[in-house]
């Protein structure tokens, strides 16, 4: 058997120290780490046994998609990326089963329904959970985060008896939802802690943009404001929030959406090593010989004494899930994060990043920024030491591949802005913007 | 509301019109009580319903909808649309109050009193403008839709029903400019080659000239330089209709590739056979008759089958179960041509934006032609799939901006092997079932 594996790859470190054939590797969560690690690890090692555990779905789903189901835009169907015969062909084995433990010593998960499934190799791929910041009545019926496909079967109850929901926390999951209940013609109040929506991550000028989309399409809008308390109406059920300023919101759905955080539940009563998130090297490896985390449950511990590196992004996910295939496949790979970048859509606005932006200018960083009359479109070009830094794109849409180049490379400025027609993405005959955005932000250089 | 009751009115005159004893030849009275209010009611409504909202995306609630998600309403909607295929296919004798009612619009354009094709052609028209019109509220944030869409409303109105009824009317013989071989399969057959040329007047041997130089020149050169769309999401007039009345199902299209499998083996079919009866029928008409035992037969069989059953009843009464492009993905033969030129030879591509895509599916949701985009844009690969009509949905529908219609320089750097088409396409052809991007070949 052995002599099989060394077919297809010329170093042999993934058989058995006893020489004992292809390995067992076990990935317990179907996301997008998960699956990502697991096609990945299929190429390298055609011939190992692979188990995807899973209690949450039978097969992979795009989780950003769970807003397309519950508008109607998507059936459930529709957000499965591969074909149900794609996991047979690939010989990846699913199980549907939620894992209750990990026994260390005898290298076996624990399977609520199952048994034991023992593993050669495992990758810990739980994902991340939403917040709860222990307010009163956050239980109630009614109140509920978005993460899963759980939540959103709650979400479907939850809404059919609600006219009004107010939504606590104002992240990218708080205005999904925000559109979600929109979509069914209920009112939303948004309360926010910040003074602008995701001001903490967003500049004030594109912030700003959101603002105005939000109450555009109206919903509410309250800024500054904690909340207090989650009222009963008798029945266990929400009947209202209250604010810390003692105004009251009558509602009958609550959105907790302050965030989420990494998943650790099933490794808490091992002696796998956690912070905020399982405690892993560049390499995803654990404290533990053979246990791997890598996503949004999985926190980076930073080589040279800086901050831990927390990612929970899909794209990040996806990455994070090649380079752990990879690991766990017995390469030598080490997780490069790369130039940081992102996107998201707020209701109709879609937005690009490209490079690290905080919400407030750096010493010594450069913002050059454009906005259109519309408000709906903007470009902001962050410089530092005369290169170009960083980019956030609102309303247009911009090429990755040119964007990051300019980042690597170390581009100046005054290049990115001659060549600033090149990043252009967006769909042919639309209205470009470019020479506008270039004289504007050249005046704001001089 | 109001614009409903405006349509309901005008089905009400409709009825009155098709249902009552009172003679309709000639009169523009009923034509316009019911197919105007029906207009006004259609385009009230379209207006209505979007002018209030933010432009972009607007899908809610498409997958519960009875009409839009295979519902009670959609299946009614289906079976009278078929059926009405059949009536006016076979029994156009039940339409002859209909035909009578749009009687004074032939007579002013051609002079001609009308028949059951002036009929369906004046429905088939009037349906894609007013669905037409729906695509501009609908698409108004993007420009690509509705520059496309003035393009398909164009085509249809003046060039598919306009035009032909104008040469009726200067006694010259009528002929769709749009149109030509092989999907408008007889204008390249001998017996038309003649009526065309030996009816009044010499534009004949214009249209005869302008059939073959569309059909073996425009469409390589075009399609080298734009892709297929130029053709099926611009001009075409059955691409006009699945576009704009069509707009409504086009996520049902199946996207397995089983489906796909299936498109491949009647499509190619299906051009294989109208090269084969064009080619017979050429045979024996210069050999005066040598092959007209098979021709003939041929010919009708085609016509029966292919332009009549397949093209007509069920490529456009199935829309609302199998999505709008019925007869484009699993029929056509000028999109079968087109593709081959479109997957291997030309400059079109749907690029992909870096690592930005969310695999969210809802490029191969909204696709019409039941191409899984996503499976290419999770991978950052390029888009040649010889299906694409270049519509441009997959890139509107993107939340996160990662498609992009585009012509490139060359057609040199669109997927592996593309130095060599000749090669790729050979490879194709002779290995079959590994088409590059093929789920298959995923891992």
């Amino acid at each position: 058997m052995s002599a099989t594996a060394g077919r297809y790859r010329s170093c042999s470190t993934g058989e058995r120290p006893d020489g004992g054939g292809p390995l067992h590797t076990v990935i317990v969560g179907n996301g997008v780490t998960g699956v990502t690690a697991a096609t990945r690890l299929r190429q390298l090692q055609p011939d190992w046994k692979i188990t995807l555990v899973s209690g949450e779905s039978a097969f992979h789903y795009s989780r950003p998609a769970l807003m397309y189901i519950f508008m109607g835009h998507m059936t459930y169907e529709a957000t499965k990326p591969f074909e149900d015969r794609f996991w047979r062909d690939q010989r990846l084995d699913l199980v549907r089963d939620w894992v209750t433990g990990i026994d260390i010593e005898d290298k076996q998960l624990v399977l609520h329904r199952n048994g034991r499934l023992p593993y050669d190799r495992l990758l810990i791929a739980t994902g991340a959970k939403s917040n709860k910041f222990g307010w009163p009545g956050q239980d109630l019926e009614g109140v509920q985060g978005l993460y899963n496909l759980k939540d959103l079967r709650q979400l479907y109850k939850n809404a059919e008896r609600a006219r009004h929901a107010v939504i606590v926390g104002g992240g990218l999951i708080g205005i999904e939802l925000a559109e979600m209940l929109h979509s069914r013609h209920i009112h939303v109040t948004f309360l926010i802690r910040e003074s602008s929506y995701w001001c903490n991550i967003l500049p004030m000028e594109e912030s700003g943009m959101i603002n105005r989309l939000i109450e555009e399409q109206g919903i509410g809008l309250i800024r500054e404001t904690n909340l207090k308390e989650i009222v009963d109406d008798g029945s266990g059920r929400v009947d209202a929030v209250v604010t810390e300023f003692d105004d009251r919101i009558d509602c009958q759905l609550v959105g907790l959406t302050p965030g989420v955080s990494p998943n650790t539940d099933l490794v808490k009563a091992t002696p796998i090593e956690t912070g905020r998130g399982v405690l892993v090297d560049h390499s995803f490896r654990t404290n533990i010989p053979d246990i791997y985390a890598a996503g949004d449950c999985a926190e980076i511990v930073s080589r040279n004494g800086g901050r831990n590196l927390i990612q929970q992004v899909w794209y990040t996910g996806k990455k994070q899930g090649k380079a752990a295939g990879e690991v766990l496949a017995g390469e030598d790979t080490a997780y490069d994060p790369g130039i940081w970048f992102n996107s998201a859509k707020f209701f109709d606005l879609e937005y690009q990043t490209y490079g690290m932006i905080l919400s407030t200018p750096q010493p010594g960083e450069l913002h050059l920024y454009w906005e259109h009359p519309s408000h709906r479109h903007a470009v902001r070009v962050v410089g530092a030491d005369g290169c170009i830094k960083a980019f956030n794109f609102m309303g247009i849409r911009a090429r990755h591949e040119v964007c990051e180049r300019w980042i690597a490379e170390r581009r100046t400025v005054e290049y990115v802005l001659d060549h600033l027609e090149e990043a252009n993405f967006d769909p042919e005959f639309f209205v470009r913007h470019e020479t506008e955005i270039v004289r504007s932000l050249k005046e704001q250089l001089a | 509301m109001v614009s409903a009751g405006v349509i309901g009115l005008g089905f009400l005159a409709l009825a009155v019109s098709l249902l009552g004893s009172m003679p309709l030849a000639g009169a523009w009275t009923p034509f316009l009580l019911s197919f105007g209010l029906l207009s006004a009611g259609t385009i009230g409504y379209a207006w209505f319903a979007y002018k209030d909202t933010v432009p972009g995306i607007k899908h809610d609630g498409i997958m519960f909808g009875n009409t839009t998600h295979r519902g009670a309403i959609a299946w009614a909607l289906g079976i009278a649309l078929t059926g009405f295929y059949v009536v006016l296919y076979w029994w156009p004798e039940y339409l002859a109050r209909a035909i009578a009612l749009v009687e004074p619009l032939s007579l002013a354009l051609s002079g001609q009193p009308a028949n059951q094709w002036f009929l369906y052609g004046f429905l088939y028209t009037m349906a894609v403008v007013l669905f037409g019109f729906r695509m501009f509220m609908r698409y108004r944030h993007n420009r690509y839709h509705i520059i496309r869409t003035i393009s398909v409303m164009f085509f249809q109105l003046v060039l598919a029903f306009i035009l032909p009824h104008l040469l009726r009317a200067l006694n010259e013989p009528e002929f769709y400019f749009s149109y030509f071989w092989p999907l408008k399969y007889d204008y390249l057959f001998p017996g038309t080659v003649d009526y065309l040329v030996n009816s009044p007047g010499a534009l004949g041997s214009f249209m005869v000239f302008w059939g073959a130089v569309c059909s073996f020149i425009a469409t390589p050169v075009l399609t080298y330089f734009y892709g297929k769309r130029w053709y099926c999401s611009w001009v075409c007039g059955c691409g006009g209709l699945a576009e704009t009345l069509g707009d409504p199902w086009r996520h049902l299209t199946p996207k397995s590739t089983v489906s796909w499998k299936i498109e491949r083996a009647i499509i190619y079919a299906v051009l294989l056979l109208i090269i084969l009866t064009t080619a017979v029928l050429w045979v024996s008409s210069t050999s005066e008759g040598a092959l007209s035992a098979i021709s003939a037969p041929l010919q009708q069989w085609y016509g029966f089958y292919i332009g009549a059953v397949f093209a007509g009843v069920i490529g456009v009464g199935f829309y609302p179960v199998l999505g709008n492009r019925v007869w484009c993905r699993f029929g056509c033969p000028m999109a079968a041509v087109l593709g081959i030129i479109q997957r291997f030879f030309s400059r079109f591509r749907i690029t992909t934006n870096g690592g930005q895509c969310m695999s969210c599916g809802n490029c191969t949701t909204y696709c019409e032609m039941g191409i899984d985009v996503r499976a290419y844009a999770e991978r950052g690969e390029n888009i040649v799939r010889s299906s694409c009509v270049g519509c441009g949905v997959c890139s509107a529908v993107c939340p996160r901006g990662v498609l992009k219609l585009e012509n490139g320089t060359s057609h040199g750097d669109r997927y592996p092997g593309s130095d060599k088409p000749l090669g790729a396409l050979s490879t194709a052809v002779s290995k079959g079932a590994r088409v590059y991007g093929d789920r298959e070949g995923y891992v």
